[in-house]
This record gives structure tokens, C-alpha cells and sequence, in this order.
């Protein structure tokens, strides 16, 4: 019997709404969506260069990157937590908890790389706990995150007094954690490792099953639980790491950073770089260049002196236009051009 | 009624084949909540004979096979497989001892390629130390196993969610057949396909059939093609099986006449 490679038809596409995203097959497609945003991303580049000469001093390019890193640290775990349909509304939280765990761990004496892999584990556990209650006892994550962002907040300040500490700090971690470009490279890393993980492992396209079939995934025998919560410890992890790596750099620790604003801008980025809030589909080299656009419209609307209510509006904005722009672009798209 | 698949040859009788089991379902129940979805079903299956269930909407048939297949647990009752006493752990335990199912939702991921579907849960690694998936192994086995069948389909790295409802069960079809299995279980594997794509798995099950060491059950709604494929016949109502037939002693108007009197006796025959 021969097989019949019928050329699919055009018309049999653009009448459906825009499906969840594949993986392979759209994937040329897939990088001309993630292009567009990062196309976007230039255009503000190069008008606020235009505005500004100073917007790609040095000294600017350092202060954006230091904007990005946490917002894309973070994307990447709230990216797969999306794809596989779930949430972590508490991560800005876990982010401002991490850097007093490594504190308190080495204020009672243990070396500080051994701090720091503590308070990593202790906010992988709060993502395991986010998990458990989310996907055992069948709570929408959107609620326990919700009640875990309050829990945790409450916690840090009580733990703390209200009160920053100054960040433990030695030669090895000042290196890796310090210096002005430091936590950009570390998110660039996570970021190429976290989009390989999605496309390439098992963990990834599974997680990506779950999102787009819960049932039929479970049914295939695809541990769903296992996934869900995994993808909850990730994020925790990650949310740890990313507030371990400002406070390092800042050298306070500070029982305010981050919060539920960290966690709304990482969500955005996520969003606004093509991850689906329905599940089943994403991408976190968009979740990077969402992190990125919207990076340089803060910090070109603060070195261009526009206030902060004005910037906030633009954000919202921003995000409204990327998702018309998202959803209406790729169903184009999909209609004109399929190899 | 008009059917317009090809005509078979008369289907054998059940063979003995050494009085060689498949499967044994010993007194299944399964409860959920207040509904019970069966009570207290016994079958079994012997190696290379096709087992057709048919049955009302209800009767608890695809809650039989997701039994059958790990999914769920039974409230009581034993499996053996092969003669050997089995408690079935998850889907994963069920496919190491060889069965494989097309459920009646067909468990495909709309928005991944049909490649990736049809390797769902048992993705072939490339070598070395990162787990990589090997996608071109999974492409090219796709592509074979679909071309094999003869089902339309446009190339395996279009989206699922682009396919008609045929197409999505052909789809499912070969992700079960082009297995190792030994034990094939098929929940309305039909219920979408037109004349020409359910005469071709028609046609695959036939050919599956000369296989002596695959044994088949296939639940359906058209009397006539499951008498026409299947060695013998079994009757779901309410949770229980109220007939069971070689398809060579029985025939449609007599099916009929069991659903119309919801008879709730017999279980001769094989
Ligand atoms: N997960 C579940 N939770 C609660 N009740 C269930 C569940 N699965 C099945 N049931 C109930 O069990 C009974 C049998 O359902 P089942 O799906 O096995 O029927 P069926 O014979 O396959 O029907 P159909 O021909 O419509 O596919 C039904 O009353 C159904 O509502
Ligand atoms: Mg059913």
C-alpha cells in the first residue's frame, strides 16, 4: 500500500482556532513567533538608543540585565509549571525567602556553599509542598500559591524582624554570584538548559502531554503527579536561586525583594514570549525575550524620566498588544504559510 | 442495516490452542462512588482468538478495559495473564506484559506531532549520557508504521489537532498495533472512520489476526462487522455479561433479540 502524503489542505486549518503548539512541525513557525518578540524588543532598543544615547552605556546595559535576569530565572519554571497547566503564585515570595535561609544556615556555622544548597533544597521543598497540595489533595494551584505567596511572606518578615541582613559572601561565591553581568549569564545558562530540557527530554514533552491531555497522558501511562510536582520543585528551586543571586549581588538581603511584582513581571515574560496560559504549549527562549522586552521598556521609560504610573500603563499595554498580536499573528501565519 | 466492508471468510469457531490463556478476568467489580460499572464480570482470552464485546452506552465496557490495561484498579476481583495470577500497578506494568489499547478517547495530545503521539510514554532515547529524544527514529517508524496501515495522512510532523476524528484513530490504532503487544485491546477502534478507512482496519485486523500469538478484544456498536471479525461474541448490560456466543452460533437478529429482551441468563457457548 502506498503510502499517501497528501499536502494538507489550507483550508482545513485557518477555520480552526489556533491549537496548542507542537513541537516539532510548527517548530520553524514556533521561532519566527519567539523572533517576533525579540524583533520587538530591538525596535525598543534602538528607540530608546535614539532617545538616549546613554540607553547602551556600560553602565545601562548592566542595570537592564540586572532588571531581566530575576523576571527570566523565574520565567523559567513558571513556563513549564504553565505548559503542564498549573501555576506558582508564591514564587516572588520563595524569592525573597531563599537568601535569609543561606543566611541563617551559615550564621549557624555551616560553610556557605553548604547554606546555599540548603536554602535551594528548602525552596525546591516549598515547591514540592505547592505541588503536592495542587496535584494530591486537588487544590487549583492559582488557590495554594495564593495562600503559600501570603504564608511564605508573612514568614521571611517574621524570620527576619522587617529587617535586611548583609549577604554572606566568600572568593568563590563572589565570583560566581557577584559582578555586574553575573546573574544575566546565569539566567542565559538556565535558560538554554531549561529550553533543551523542554524540547529534547522526555521530562519536557511530557510535560507538555499533561498540559494538552491530562487524561489521555495519564491513560498512556505518563506519571502525571510525578510531573506536576516536579515542575512545582523546579520553580521553587529556580525562584530560590534567582533571589540568592541578587542578594548576592547587591550584598543585602532583604526580607522585601521580590514579591508578587517579581512573580506578575515573570509571568508576563512567560506570556508575552508565546507560553499559553491554557497549558499544553510554550516556550521559555520566548519566556527570555519576553523578559527582554519588557526590561527595556522599564528601564527606557525610567532613564527617559517617564514616571512610574505612566510605565505601568504601558506595561499593560504591552502585554494586551503581544497577545492579540500572538494569538492573531500565528493564526495568519498558520493559514499562509505550513511546508 | 448496509455495511460496506468487503465480506470475510466465515470466522473459525475458538480455537483450544492447547487450552492456552491470554488473559482470565476472574469476577471484576468496579464501583465509583454510588455506580457500579460492573459487577462481577469473569471472561478470558485465549492466545490468537478475538474477543468482540458489545453492549449498551453504560454497560461498563471501556471501564473493563481501562482495567485491563492498569489504569484503574478493580474494587475486587483477579487477572491472570498467561495463566499467571497478576495485580496490574499501573499502565506502564500492563504494557511490560504486553498490553496495549486504543482507549474509546484515543489518549492523544492534540498540540504534539503525530510522531510524538505515537511514541507517548516509550520515546526512544539516543545514545549517550543526556537522555536526548531520538525524533528521527521516531519519525521514520511513524511514517512506516502509517504507510503500513494505509490511513491518509498527511506527514507525521503535523499537529494531531489538525487531523479529522479518522484520521486521530488511525493514529491510535497504529500506536497499539506497531507495539510489542500481545494483548490488544480496542475500545470502538471504528466509531469515527468512514467505509473506506474502517474496511482498512478491517482489513489490519484480519492480518493481525493470522497472528498466533496476538489475541484481541474489540468492543464495538456495529453488530455486524464485530460478528463478521470477532471468533466469539460476549454481551455487557448493566455491569454484567448477559450472553456469550462463537459468532459462528449466533447472528445479528439473535443479538438483537438478546438487547430487546435484556436477557440476563446464559453464559454458554465457547
Ligand atoms: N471515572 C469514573 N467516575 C465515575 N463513574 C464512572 C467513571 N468511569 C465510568 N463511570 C461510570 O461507569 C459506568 C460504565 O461506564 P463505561 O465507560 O465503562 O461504559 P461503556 O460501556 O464503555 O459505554 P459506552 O458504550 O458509552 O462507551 C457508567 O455509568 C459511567 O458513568
Ligand atoms: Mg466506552
Amino acid at each position: 500500500m502506498s503510502a499517501n502524503t497528501q499536502k494538507p489542505v489550507q483550508a482545513n486549518l485557518g477555520a480552526k482556532p489556533r491549537p496548542h503548539i507542537g513541537r516539532r512541525g510548527l517548530h520553524g513557525f514556533l521561532r519566527i513567533r519567539e523572533a517576533s518578540i525579540l524583533v520587538v524588543a530591538i525596535l525598543l532598543i534602538i528607540y530608546f538608543e535614539s532617545t538616549n544615547a546613554n540607553f547602551l552605556s556600560d553602565a545601562n546595559l548592566q542595570t537592564l540585565s540586572q532588571f531581566i535576569s530575576p523576571w527570566v530565572v523565574i520565567a523559567c519554571g513558571e513556563i513549564m509549571l504553565l505548559i503542564c497547566g498549573e501555576i506558582d503564585l508564591s514564587a516572588g515570595m520563595v524569592f525573597a525567602l531563599a537568601p535569609f535561609i543561606m543566611y541563617f544556615a551559615h550564621d549557624a556555622g555551616l560553610p556557605l556553599i553548604i547554606a546555599f544548597i540548603l536554602a535551594i533544597i528548602g525552596c525546591g521543598a516549598i515547591g514540592f509542598f505547592n505541588g503536592f497540595i495542587s496535584v494530591k489533595l486537588r487544590v487549583p494551584s492559582f488557590v495554594v500559591t495564593l495562600g503559600t505567596m501570603f504564608l511564605i511572606n508573612g514568614f521571611t518578615l517574621t524570620i527576619s524582624r522587617g529587617f535586611p541582613v548583609d549577604t554572606p559572601n566568600d572568593a568563590i561565591f563572589s565570583f560566581l554570584m557577584g559582578g555586574g553581568y553575573a546573574e544575566i549569564t546565569w539566567a542565559v545558562i538556565l535558560v538554554l538548559f531549561m529550553h533543551g530540557m523542554l524540547r529534547n527530554t522526555r521530562w519536557g514533552l511530557h510535560t507538555i502531554a499533561v498540559g494538552g491531555n491530562l487524561l489521555g497522558s495519564a491513560e498512556s501511562g505518563i506519571n502525571v503527579t510525578k510531573i506536576k510536582i516536579g515542575n512545582f520543585v523546579i520553580t521553587g528551586a529556580l525562584a530560590g536561586l534567582a533571589g540568592i543571586l541578587e542578594a548576592s549581588r547587591i550584598g543585602s538581603t532583604d526580607p522585601l525583594a521580590g514579591g508578587s511584582n517579581m512573580m506578575f513581571m515573570a509571568v508576563a515574560a512567560a506570556v508575552i514570549g508565546g507560553t499559553s496560559l491554557m497549558g499544553g504549549s510554550g516556550t521559555i527562549i520566548g519566556g527570555l525575550f519576553g523578559g527582554l522586552m519588557l526590561g527595556v521598556l522599564q528601564d527606557g521609560f525610567t532613564i527617559n524620566g517617564i514616571n512610574a504610573f505612566t510605565f505601568d500603563m504601558i506595561i499593560g499595554a504591552a502585554i494586551l498588544i503581544a497577545m492579540v498580536f500572538n494569538i492573531h499573528f500565528a493564526r495568519l501565519r498558520n493559514m499562509g504559510k505550513l511546508k | 442495516m448496509s455495511h460496506s466492508q468487503q465480506v470475510h471468510s466465515t470466522p473459525m469457531p475458538p480455537q483450544a490452542a492447547g487450552s492456552q490463556e491470554a488473559l482470565r478476568a476472574t469476577d471484576i467489580v468496579k464501583r465509583f462512588g454510588a455506580v457500579t460499572a460492573l459487577n462481577g464480570v469473569s471472561l478470558h482470552l485465549n492466545k490468537g482468538e478475538m474477543l468482540g464485546i458489545l453492549g449498551d452506552n453504560g454497560a461498563g465496557k471501556s471501564t473493563l478495559i481501562k482495567i485491563l490495561t492498569g489504569f484503574q484498579a478493580p474494587t475486587s476481583g483477579k487477572l491472570a495473564i498467561n495463566g499467571q495470577d497478576v495485580a496490574l500497578k499501573s499502565v506502564d506494568h500492563a504494557r511490560e506484559l504486553g498490553i496495549e489499547c486504543v482507549y474509546q478517547d484515543l489518549a492523544l495530545v492534540p498540540g504534539l506531532s503525530i510522531y510524538h503521539n505515537m511514541f507517548l510514554n516509550r520515546e526512544p532515547l539516543r545514545a549517550g549520557p543526556f537522555r536526548l529524544l531520538d525524533n528521527r527514529q521516531m519519525r521514520n517508524r511513524a511514517a512506516e508504521a502509517l504507510e503500513d496501515i494505509g490511513v491518509n495522512i498527511p506527514d507525521v510532523n503535523e499537529e494531531v489537532a489538525r487531523l479529522s476524528g479518522g484520521q486521530r484513530q488511525a493514529v491510535a490504532i497504529a500506536r497499539a498495533v506497531y507495539s510489542k503487544a500481545k494483548i490488544l485491546l480496542l475500545d470502538e477502534p471504528l466509531a469515527a472512520m468512514g467505509a473506506r478507512e474502517s474496511g482498512l482496519i478491517l482489513d489490519l485486523i484480519d492480518r493481525l489476526k493470522k497472528r498466533a500469538d496476538l489475541s484481541l478484544i474489540m468492543i464495538a456498536h456495529n453488530y455486524a462487522q464485530t460478528l463478521e471479525v470477532a471468533d466469539r461474541i460476549m454481551m455487557f448490560q448493566h455491569g454484567e455479561v448477559t450472553f456469550e456466543r462463537a459468532s459462528a452460533e449466533t447472528s445479528v437478529p439473535e443479538l438483537l433479540d438478546v438487547v430487546r429482551q435484556n436477557y440476563k441468563v446464559v453464559r454458554g457457548g465457547a
